[in-house]
């Protein structure tokens, strides 16, 4: 609501400069798309604002007809809930998030120890086919994962890798090489390859002048892009659901998914959960905001 | 770092470093080998995981294999392929899908151009407006589909709540046959209107004044600078995000998963979701590695003309 207020005193100066004649009508559109976006703001933002009302609401409150917008009581029960099981010590839930933490730490750190090098290979060098090489890459990161996942659960029965965190960590980080590939490749293109070949003239070889020179360079695009991988393999859902089952396996968000199973569902455990559940990636994102376009296109555009 | 930076400027001893001939060949045979000791780990977890995958589904697809009823596959040459292309199921699925990636895509589209369109013109606040905007294309699409389930729920939901005290009827958002598949387009808008619109306002952040400024010396009506400046600038970058998001659109599940668990009855059953169907509640997973591979080749049709237009915005 502030911004609002705060576009609309702002528009003024800003449009001053029109030709007189045109003045009153350019404010009145101005205030006209200022109103527009405030409702479209208001409508986009909605959701989120609700789903923390719910969380901190009582659950006769939650379930209120016509729904109570203002006026609850606040609680703080559904998040101790989402923590704390009812019997005292640590809630599944808990154990979830837990899960996926590691699951998406350990991934996303693959990943990168993966990508990152490959990511300069492909910058530095004559690869043959580079181009179709490249491009294969980043098409494995469409193919539908309800596909990818039967022979996958096939061949994890056969390794035993079913309903384990390891088989998560190895689909994430191969879900997650095209993305930090293309995603840093973009980051290392902007590093001049003369400081390279500087270095190699000072006698250092190849591998040492990209650990010593290049690889200092690329840190700010190395935490950006495993920002986004970890957001990625946080946020994954059918993979999950399909290789694991029990629930000190389980990553989060099958596990809060598990919440509405029943014939009864406690939508303030619900909302509490998926605010927890949706505050670190929020804060992450936040992080990176200037890499979003690459972020979410997969490295694809730059911007 | 502060050694070797000076020698970058330093035109003469660079090119010396590139032109004699008999240290440039032996650097160049080690750069080989560092480029496939430092490319093939990421190519191989690739293999593995999803080439090998497919081609394991390639194989499955011309088999009556059951991954529950075990025993041996028998080869069965196209049948799969034949029943499902000829199956009704399988049609009505496809028009599902089709209408759900029009429908939210192009509702995107607009919505997101148009957002986008209108921050373009603010002056001030543009970062916290943006910000702002891109909360729900961050969260994962399970918390997206649980929360509007609980929101469209028909009678404690807060949407039919404010319905009624518009004095509107209530409607029964997630449960009669129509609605389910407008929430279900409606909830995906939501969530990726903030993509188009993040796209969008790079194409048009990066049209350049003073083509602006021309037109408006030339006294061009608005229209006239939106429909041959702005639209020719931003609709190649916009046309990737329109083919990303399709693509995206086109496979997905979770949210199908959570928020209408396909029904009511199968009308909001899209292929993903099928397939899924087919391969874990039937346990054919003969017919739904073939049913895969035909959405794999629909994919593959997709991501081409998105590589293909990438390509294009990337040499120009």
């Amino acid at each position: 609501m502030a911004v609002s207020v705060d576009e609309a005193v702002s528009t003024g100066p800003a449009r001053g400069h029109a030709p007189p004649a045109r003045r009153f009508g350019g404010r009145g559109r101005s205030v006209l798309e200022v109103v527009l976006l405030t409702v479209l703001a208001v409508v986009m933002l909605f959701p989120v604002l609700w789903m923390i009302e719910t969380s901190i609401k009582e659950n006769r409150d939650v379930y209120a007809i016509p729904a109570e917008f203002f006026g609850f009581k606040v609680t703080m029960d559904h998040f101790k809930d989402v923590f704390v099981a009812p019997g005292g010590g640590r809630s599944a839930l808990s154990v979830s998030f837990l899960n996926s933490a590691v699951v998406a730490g350990v991934s996303t750190v693959l990943a990168t120890v993966l990508g990152v090098p490959a990511a300069w290979a492909y910058s530095r060098f004559s690869v043959k086919a580079k181009k179709d090489q490249l491009f294969f890459i980043l098409s494995t990161r469409f193919m539908p994962p309800v596909v990818i996942v039967i022979p996958i659960f096939l061949m994890y029965r056969q390794a035993g890798l079913i309903d384990s965190k390891l088989g998560l960590i190895l689909i994430y980080a191969a879900f997650n090489v095209p993305f930090t590939i293309w995603m840093m490749k973009g980051f290392v293109d902007e590093v001049p390859a003369e400081y390279e070949d500087a270095a190699m003239l000072d006698g250092y070889t190849r591998l040492q002048a990209f650990w010593k020179f290049t690889l200092p360079l690329l840190v700010p695009g190395i935490a950006a892009t495993a920002v986004f991988a970890l957001i990625f393999s946080w946020n994954e859902f059918v993979f999950a659901i399909f290789l694991t089952s029990s629930d000190d396996v389980r990553t989060a968000p099958p596990a809060i998914a598990g919440l509405i199973g029943g014939t009864t569902t406690d939508w303030g455990l619900v909302a509490a959960a998926s605010v927890v559940f949706a505050l670190p990636v929020l804060v992450f994102a936040y992080l990176v905001r200037k890499h979003l376009i690459a972020g979410v296109t997969l490295g694809a555009v730059r911007r | 770092m502060s050694d070797p930076v000076p020698l970058t400027t330093d035109r003469p001893v660079q090119e010396a470093s590139s032109t004699p001939p008999a240290p440039g060949r032996s650097r160049r045979l080690t750069d080989r080998g560092l480029a496939v000791a430092f490319i093939s780990p990421a190519l191989l977890l690739l293999l593995a995981m999803s080439v090998f995958p497919l081609l394991w589904a390639l194989y499955l697809s011309f088999t009556d294999y059951s991954a529950t009823r075990g025993g041996p596959a028998n080869f069965i040459g196209f049948g799969n392929y034949t029943a499902i292309l000829t199956s009704a199921q399988v049609h009505t699925r496809a028009l599902t899908t089709l209408i759900y990636v029009c429908g939210a895509v192009g509702l995107q589209t607009v919505l997101g151009f148009g957002i986008a369109y209108l921050i373009s013109r603010r002056t001030h606040g543009r970062g916290v407006l943006t910000t702002m905007f891109l909360v729900p294309m961050m969260l994962s699409p399970v918390v997206v589909g649980l929360f509007w389930r609980f929101m469209l729920d028909a009678q404690f939901g807060v949407i039919n709540s404010m319905l009624g005290s518009l004095g509107l009827g209530q409607v029964e958002w997630l449960t009669r046959q129509r609605t389910a598949l407008v929430s279900l387009i409606v909830v995906d808008t939501w969530q990726w209107t903030p993509f188009i619109m993040l796209i969008a306002l790079a194409g048009l952040t990066a049209v350049p004044k003073y083509l602006y400024e021309a037109a408006s010396i030339d006294r061009a009506s608005e229209w006239f600078r939106f429909r041959t400046i702005t639209l020719p600038l931003v609709w190649p970058l916009l046309l990737i995000a329109v083919l990303f998001r399709a693509i995206e659109a086109f496979r997905l599940f979770d949210l199908v998963y959570i928020l209408t668990n396909g029904g009511p009855g199968v009308s909001t059953e899209t292929l993903s979701f099928h397939v899924y169907k087919v391969a874990f509640l039937g346990f054919n997973t003969g017919t739904a590695s073939a049913y895969g591979i035909l959405m794999v080749l629909v994919v593959i049709v997709l991501t081409q003309l998105y590589l293909r237009y990438l390509n294009k915005l990337k040499e120009d």
